[in-house]
């Protein structure tokens, strides 16, 4: 071994750029967005900085296409000392990420507009932090998953306190990036004592040393599992690692919140995916029921408290909660159709949620002041595309038919079913009536047209804690919480983010009527997962 | 395959040890005690230091001199300045729990968790073994060259990935830097200056 070592030069070891061109296209964009700042006198304009993030996004999107092809003729391929591997699994991921970048971006740029905050870093740190999430579905090593979750998380802590002028921004941000760092130390202690059970960080070497050898003293390797599904949790926002959710969620600029939950959400799941159905396939029956525990405490908490939410970012914040909920449901399945499922969900959520938070973008006004649920009432009237994409995405959200939300759901629900977790099933189900609630309520108000008398069949808002489950038939009643007298602010609709918001209803609606496509994408994508 | 406290270890290995400890401890006991803030990151040295010995220990010398140059040189300065800047006059009260019976909330979390650690360490099988596998031990071919080797073939493109965390630390730096001034003077303009990305 030693005179091997003396003997041969070091052998860099081979590159497949196109493996890893989607991250290069997102850093490359971010650093030429920034080259270019620097040197145009008075800084990038606003449009040409958007419209260079979008280009941007697009090619990532185009790359991953190519990928895909390539991925169809020669099958999934590892690359760069196997750290990195491009599989149907990555470019699934890819395409969902540089989608949501595009209708964030196209949403942040009127945000940023009229916050008068200069945008390049903005983009730029968007960017970055997209390919991170990029990165955690392509990494095949744990060390190259723990990188690309800081590239994704630091990124989004300083967007998290982008806006100056709101103290609610900063004070979020310090939340996220304390409980987040300390998530982060949780999960690189997992992947220390994977290393110290397994010998290895590279996850097919891992595979290859669970197969050969079986564990009689199993507790080193099932503690850094745990501690790296914790690590997960907390980026995923499942419950009990969910505690930052809605405070972050509600500092955050509205267009950021909307695409920290898709982009953080697909980054987190995507890893949590490949490592546990990849790496530590064999030892399904160690964290099936630990994923089962976090379903099912996601799934009811979520709901629970998401009806008695005044607050529409925090109402979002648990239905986030809700939906991770719904997405272990199908990693808990662990078969080929729960990851199907549960990667059609989680394409199909990351679109809606970032729509929803730019319409709360655009419905919240300077300084996202008017959060309130009352300032959505007559939103249908007074701008009515706007309203009518809220109406769509909200309805999908809830499950609703001609809708990605409904594949969605059903999928997750049968595959939880074909395994014979039926009470998991109706958990879920039970969830998704009460989250329906919450998701009508708020349609409702925004259907209601804004003179209307608060009298008549007026849908309260509860505004205590009590068991909402409960109140459920209580809160139909007449209540007077509502004030009558509320300030209709005029909602100032541009283009731009209407563009964005539309594209995201867009894709609801025509991938929830012809649901093919994606569906049998996210099918390639698991059959290079499970082999 | 071994467990950790099944090998047999040299003497001088625990001396070394057993010094390196207490060191940790006498340190990590000064941070959380210590009234004045410049004196608990004093006594963070001291911590970081007993983990240089506990790695040279473990025949990984480089870390042990990364961990003196990075961690007790760089990181602990940079924390006395941040305490210099706000203020080293300010002793903290101790005696305030924010959160009621967090302090023991926080001594019986430590205990569980030192406890699991040692259960595992103990009964676990430890594939890597107890000491570094990253030199040999008295060969000629030492630690750097090991580092050296692995971060430019196995660990390449890990190595090459932090470069994205680095863009991300100037990136935000300067926005962050920047909200002071917005707060202070809001730019009547409106145009945002971006000289900072330049320098």
């Amino acid at each position: 071994m030693i005179t091997e070592l003396a003997t041969t030069m070091i052998k860099m070891p081979s590159i497949d750029y196109l493996a890893i061109l989607p991250v290069l296209i997102l850093i490359g964009g971010a650093v030429l967005i920034m080259a270019i700042t620097a040197m145009v006198p008075g800084g990038l304009r606003r449009d040409v900085a958007t419209a260079m993030t979008v280009t941007t996004a697009l090619a990532a999107l185009i790359s991953s296409l190519v990928e895909w092809h390539r991925v169809l003729v020669q099958g999934a391929t590892t690359t760069i000392a196997h750290a990195i591997v491009m599989d149907g699994f990555s470019v699934f991921m890819a395409i969902a990420v540089s989608s949501c970048v595009i209708l964030a971006s196209l949403i942040g740029h009127d945000y940023l507009k009229r916050e008068d905050i200069s945008s390049a870093e903005y983009l730029i740190l968007a960017l970055i932090s997209a390919a991170g999430a990029v990165l955690m579905a392509s990494a095949n090593d744990l060390v190259v998953i723990f990188l690309a979750l800081e590239i994704l998380s630091i990124a989004l802590y300083v967007l998290v306190a982008f806006n100056p002028r709101r103290a609610e921004s900063g004070e979020a941000a310090l939340k996220y990036f304390i409980l987040g760092g300390f998530s982060s130390a949780v999960f690189v202690y997992g992947i220390a004592l994977t290393y110290g059970a397994t010998g290895t960080t590279n996850l097919t070497q891992i595979v290859d040393f669970l197969g050969q050898n079986t564990a009689q003293h199993p507790g080193l390797l099932y503690a850094g599992l745990g501690l790296m599904i914790v690590g997960f949790a907390f980026k995923v926002a499942a419950v009990p690692f969910h505690f930052w959710t809605p405070d972050v969620y509600q500092g955050a600029p509205s267009p950021v919140t909307g695409f920290m939950a898709a982009v953080a959400k697909i980054g987190g799941f995507a890893a949590l995916l490949r490592v546990l159905l990849s790496a530590f396939g064999t030892q399904a029956a160690t964290w099936q029921p630990i994923i089962y525990a976090l379903a099912v405490a996601s799934l009811l908490l979520g709901a629970l408290l998401m009806v008695v939410q005044r607050d529409v970012k925090r109402m979002m914040a648990y239905s986030s909660i809700n939906h991770a909920g719904f997405i272990l449901l199908g990693v808990e399945a662990a078969t080929t159709r729960g990851v199907q499922a549960a990667l059609y969900y989680l394409f199909a959520y990351a679109i809606m949620t970032v729509g929803v938070f730019g319409v709360i973008t655009l419905v919240s006004g300077n300084g996202d002041r008017d959060t309130d649920i009352a300032s959505y009432r007559g939103l249908l009237r007074r701008s009515p595309l706007l309203g009518a994409c809220l109406v769509v995405l909200l309805l999908a959200q809830a499950g609703a038919p001609f809708t990605t939300g409904l594949f969605a759901k059903l999928g997750v629900l049968s595959a939880a079913v074909s395994v014979g977790s039926w009470p998991l099933a109706l958990i879920a189900m039970v969830s998704a009536v009460i989250s329906g609630f919450a998701y009508l309520r708020l349609t409702l108000i925004s259907v209601r047209p804004v003179g209307a008398p608060t009298d008549v069949d007026e849908l309260g808002v509860e505004t205590g804690v009590s068991a909402p489950m409960h109140h459920l038939g209580a809160t139909l009643m007449l209540e007077e919480e509502l004030p009558t007298e509320v300030e209709i602010a005029h909602v100032g609709v541009s283009p731009v983010a209407l563009t964005g918001v539309t594209l995201a209803a867009a894709f609801t609606i025509i991938f929830g009527i012809v649901p093919g496509p994606l569906l049998s994408l996210a099918h390639a994508a698991t059959m290079s997962l499970l082999g | 395959m071994t467990s950790l406290l099944a090998t047999t270890v040299a003497i001088p290995d625990v001396i070394v040890f057993a010094a390196g400890a207490v060191m940790i401890m006498i340190g990590a006991l000064g941070v959380i005690t210590s009234r004045n803030p410049v004196h608990a990151a004093l006594s963070l040295i001291l911590t970081l230091f007993g983990i240089a010995v506990l790695f040279i220990e473990q025949q990984a010398d480089f870390l042990a001199a990364v961990q003196v140059i990075v961690y007790a040189g760089a990181i602990v300065v940079l924390f006395l300045f941040v305490i210099m800047f706000l203020g080293v006059d300010r002793n903290e009260d101790l005696d305030a729990e924010p959160l009621a019976g967090q302090r023991s909330m926080a001594f019986v979390i430590v205990l569980m968790a030192v406890g699991a650690i040692i259960a595992l360490g103990a009964e676990a099988h430890w594939v890597v073994g107890p000491h570094s596998v990253s030199g040999v031990p008295g060969g000629p071919y030492q630690n750097v060259y090991n580092l050296g080797r692995s971060v430019f073939t196995t660990y390449l493109f890990a190595f090459e990935a932090t470069a994205a965390l680095l863009v991300i630390a100037v990136v935000g730096a300067v926005v962050l830097a920047r909200r002071s001034g917005a707060a202070n003077a809001e730019q009547p303009d409106g145009q945002p200056e971006n000289e900072e990305v330049a320098s």
